[in-house]
């Protein structure tokens, strides 16, 4: 296929630039804006997981979990 | 005989990341901050099978991992009805965790199956290779690439759903109608 240079074609002839181009399914195919939208999406999975994640992060240590651990290991026996 | 209290730091500073691991495993924060005291009861009583200069995260989420499996082969109906009130609390209330597009990624969370979700969450979140997360998780490395790419993928599906009308008027109607059906 040579570029730039304007071509007369069949009008029922398979075209790539053809906005409705489909796929097996008869779904449309945007195959260039899919794979950027997947970067995308995959990036703010990233960024999401990690800002739910980190939002009980910042929470800390709760009371009653601190003093739990403090005196079960001032116990001679934590088991006990 | 007193615990090291270098050790008894190590056990807290991990508290926090293991409470966030709890809370995606669990879905409930009630829940989840029981599983974590348990997990510390086991872990103090068992501190000799620490060995010191190892990975004290790695061996407390294997423990509280083991907790939650072993209570949710027991208790597996009472759990997945407390997913499923999770679900409903979010679809009913988007306003009340924040921001919508926080609760879409959430409630796609919820979606995965729960080998896939923690293997995520585990190396995308709490920082672990996935070596470290194969151990945690008793399986081979490659179970564990493979859940997180299945992982990864579904999430793109379910929120890329969401992206042709990002910025449209109902967005908050739409995740919850697309928290209810199948896509």
């Amino acid at each position: 296929m040579k570029p730039g240079k304007p071509v007369n074609v069949e009008p029922s002839a398979p075209d790539a630039e053809t906005p409705q181009a489909r796929d097996a399914m008869g779904r449309p195919t945007h195959r260039k804006s899919e794979v950027r939208l997947g970067r995308e999406v995959q990036a703010r999975i990233g960024q999401q997981l990690r800002a739910l994640y980190d939002e009980v992060v910042k929470e800390g240590v709760p009371q009653h979990i601190a003093d739990l651990v403090r005196r079960l290991s001032e116990q001679d026996d934590p088991a006990a | 005989m007193k615990l090291d209290p270098a050790i008894r730091d190590q056990v807290l500073s991990t508290v926090p990341s293991l409470r966030a691991f709890a809370i995606s495993l669990c879905g409930h924060v009630d829940r989840a901050d029981d599983l974590v005291q348990e997990t510390l009861l086991r872990a103090l009583a068992h501190i000799d099978s620490f060995e010191p200069g190892t990975n004290m995260p790695a061996w407390l989420f294997t423990i509280l991992r083991n907790l939650f499996r072993s209570e949710y082969r027991k208790r597996r109906r009472e759990v997945e009805d407390a997913e499923g009130r999770y679900a409903e609390t979010l679809k009913s209330h988007p306003e009340q965790t924040g921001r919508v597009e926080f609760n879409e990624f959430r409630g796609a969370l919820a979606k995965l199956p729960s080998d896939q979700r923690e293997a995520l969450i585990l190396v995308g979140a709490s920082g672990f290779s996935y070596e470290e997360a194969a151990a945690i998780c008793g399986c081979a490395v490659g179970t564990i690439k493979s859940r997180v790419n299945r992982a990864r993928t579904r999430l793109a599906d379910l929120l890329s759903i969401d992206n042709v009308d990002d910025f449209g008027p109902d967005r908050a109607t739409r995740a919850v109608l697309t928290g209810t059906g199948r896509s």
